[in-house]
């Protein structure tokens, strides 16, 4: 049952692979196509997650557990929002749009701006410089966070400069091989999954 | 925005914000409105941009040749057996679907990892140092450079040489995870003033708007 | 127990009020502290600077709601520049929720400097897929983007005449919170060598400085920080701007209560 579906990975990976060594026109036209058909299948992934969130709060709301009228709101959202999108659009001037730029975008904003709070009660709480490797991480974040901003050059004319150095020369250094470890690293797993030797992504074989 | 649509907004926006004394009706209303909407305005934008010009326009209002009817139909059909996941012994054929997409961005990955990671970034570190003081720079990110591959190889234990190389590629982890902190806390307060600004100028008028 | 124990053990909605008044005193009572623009967002400006005038620019403004706060002062400062040197501007979003983003930045940039959609400015809307639209933005544009965001077919777009492909555009730039920089910079750097700026929150900024030394990025503007310095070589007063004041006094706050809590540690120890 799993062995079709790897031949599939198989020759479409080496195609893809394939493609990127072949200018002409056509073998381009075959990647895009091919690219293409993989944005359609991601659109019904979508759906499908959709689904999966009607079902976890329709059932919330069936079995009365607790927090079970908030799911109402959640799914009364998710209708309507999808009904006005699909029938008028998303578009500039649309409900759907109005709709987006009044609650979405502001609680989407506010979500993430809650962090500001966190990590500064975090910071205060459990940043400690306990050993060697950790006093050095503290002190460069304190000076990072001193130094990349106005009044870092208040204090100290070359403290812009300074921070400009770490950035250039010992932060450049371990991102470079962390960029290299993880090009690697996605390569290998890429190449795995292409040769069916990582199969977990089909899921539990029956 | 109206004022109807700015009261609206600065109401969910301390809804989120009322969290930080605990959590509460308001907070939890206002997170699940959130995923509501964000989940039914992803489905419609997937719907409008996605499935209707790829699928729903070839199959109905294009030129209907046997060519252009299959090359419509195969996403419409692989689309579908992702779909039917929903269904439990429907995960047999869902797995075509999953094994193309997966297949596709594997197939990308390859070229593009190495091509645009790997090579360019090792071709970098290969270059002759700068002139001048700028050597000590170059020098410096090249030990950084090794010394930080070291302490990630892990097949082999981090003793004699090895170790030394590690223990140094650690203190350059550190330098660049503390940037990254610094960074990292440079854009939360960025989400924080983004926000108060909007309630101070937007909402409550108290900034000037220009 | 000792006062630096107490301070230890502070309610942590104390240390959320400060927060809250280091952010919101500032924006009210402004000082206008003076901001230096560093190398990087330089070289992002002179990259700009040094197109002809007619040039065509692809911007990929690839970031939602969440991270609007440091993208979209970034994004209409871009923008103007774009728009004062007289380059063609052709505008996507690999982002489901950023045309709703894109549109506003569009309009007021575009009313900042007189510029016209169509004649000077394009929208082609949201498409699916990072590498997907990346990959097949060598081959044809149309292919993917058949009509603008306002359902225009791209035939009857003036700006758009002739152009269909990387091969016609001079600057890619790409303003994002997600991985689609990592992707940019393997296509349309890379692949397609075309020369490329990103424009990034603050959290992935550092990760970005490897490619600026390799010149596959010739320019970087990360974060709030970033975007203000840009308002700044602009000459433009913005949000990035007013909100340095605020910047300045939350970190120095947060540095503090870091400092803070280390002394106090160290002092509870050693009277322990």
């Amino acid at each position: 049952m799993r062995s079709g579906p790897l031949v599939l990975t198989f020759l479409v990976g080496t195609t893809l692979i394939a493609l990127f060594f072949i200018p002409h026109h056509n073998a381009q036209t075959i990647n895009a196509k091919l690219l293409e058909w993989a944005t359609v299948v991601y659109a019904f992934a979508l759906i499908l997650g959709s689904i999966s969130l009607w079902n976890t709060h329709a059932r919330k709301i069936r079995l009365k557990s607790d927090g079970w009228p908030y799911s109402i709101v959640t799914l009364v959202a998710l209708v309507v929002v999808t009904a006005l999108g699909v029938g008028q659009g998303v578009g500039e001037g649309t409900l759907v749009s109005r709709i987006y730029n009044m609650v979405n975008s502001p609680l989407a904003s506010t979500m993430f701006a809650l962090l500001a709070f966190f990590i500064a009660s975090a910071a205060f709480r459990a940043f400690r410089a306990r050993n060697v490797e950790a006093t050095l991480l503290l002190v460069t974040a304190v000076l990072m966070m001193i130094g990349r901003v106005s009044i870092g050059e208040f204090i100290w004319k070359g403290f812009p400069g300074f921070t400009e150095w770490l950035l250039d020369v010992p932060n450049l250094a371990a991102k470079r091989a962390i960029a290299i470890g993880v090009g690697l690293g996605a390569v290998s797993i890429a190449l795995k999954i292409i040769l069916g030797i990582e199969r977990g992504y089909l899921g539990r074989s029956r | 925005m109206s004022v109807v649509e700015t009261w609206i907004a600065a109401f969910l926006t301390l809804c989120i914000f009322s969290f930080l004394y605990r959590d509460n009706p308001f907070y939890r209303f206002a997170e699940h409105l959130f995923v509501g909407v964000a989940a039914g305005y992803l489905l419609a934008v997937q719907y409008q941009n996605v499935i209707l010009p790829n699928v729903w326009m070839p199959l109905t209002a294009g030129p209907h040749t046997p060519r252009s009817i299959v090359l419509a139909l195969i996403p419409a059909v692989l689309g579908l057996l992702m779909l039917a996941r929903v269904w439990e012994r429907m995960t047999g054929p869902a797995r075509w679907a999953i094994a193309f997409y997966v297949g596709i961005y594997s197939g990308i990955a390859v070229p593009g990892y190495l091509q645009g990671q790997i090579f360019a970034q090792l071709s970098d570190a290969a270059k002759p140092f700068a002139p001048g003081w700028g050597a000590v720079n170059s020098a410096l990110v090249l030990l950084g450079l090794l010394t930080v591959l070291a302490y990630f190889f892990f097949s082999a234990p981090h003793r004699g040489i090895h170790g030394v190389g590690a223990r140094i590629g650690i203190w350059f982890l550190m330098v660049a995870f503390g940037a990254s902190f610094g960074y990292t806390v440079m854009a939360r307060v960025s989400l924080l003033i983004s926000r108060v600004q909007f309630l101070l100028r937007d909402w409550l008028h108290l900034i000037p708007t220009t | 127990m000792s006062w630096m124990a107490r301070i230890l053990a502070i309610d942590r909605r104390l240390i959320f009020v400060l927060v809250g008044l280091g952010t919101a005193i500032p924006l009210l009572r402004p000082v206008n502290l003076p901001i230096t623009v560093t190398p990087r967002v330089e070289a992002a400006y002179q990259t700009i600077e040094s197109l002809p005038a007619g040039s065509t620019v692809l911007i990929s403004m690839d970031y939602e709601p969440d991270t609007m706060a440091e993208l979209q002062p970034m994004s209409i400062a871009v923008l103007r520049h774009c728009f004062r040197r007289n380059l063609k501007v052709i505008v996507i979003t690999l982002y489901p929720a950023g045309p709703g983003l894109v549109e506003p930045a569009l309009r007021l940039a575009a009313s900042a400097e007189g510029k016209e959609r169509n004649k000077d400015y394009a929208f082609l809307g949201y498409k699916s897929g990072f590498q997907t639209v990346m990959i097949a933005l060598g081959e044809s544009i149309r292919q993917q983007f058949p009509v603008d965001f306002y359902k225009t077919p791209l035939d009857s777009i003036p700006i758009l005449r002739g152009i269909d492909s990387y091969a016609k555009i001079d600057l890619v730039i790409n303003l994002t919170a997600s991985s689609a920089a990592d992707y940019w910079i393997q296509f349309a750097a890379s692949r397609y060598h075309k020369p490329l700026i990103l424009g990034t929150t603050a959290v992935m900024a550092t990760d970005y400085y490897p490619y600026l030394s390799s010149r596959q990025i010739l320019g970087l503007v990360g974060g709030m920080k970033g975007a203000a310095e840009y308002e700044k070589r602009m000459d433009i007063f913005g949000d990035a701007r007013r909100g340095m004041d605020a910047q300045s006094l939350v970190h120095v706050i947060i540095a503090a209560l870091v400092i803070l809590g280390n002394a106090a540690l160290m002092m509870t120890r050693k009277a322990a």
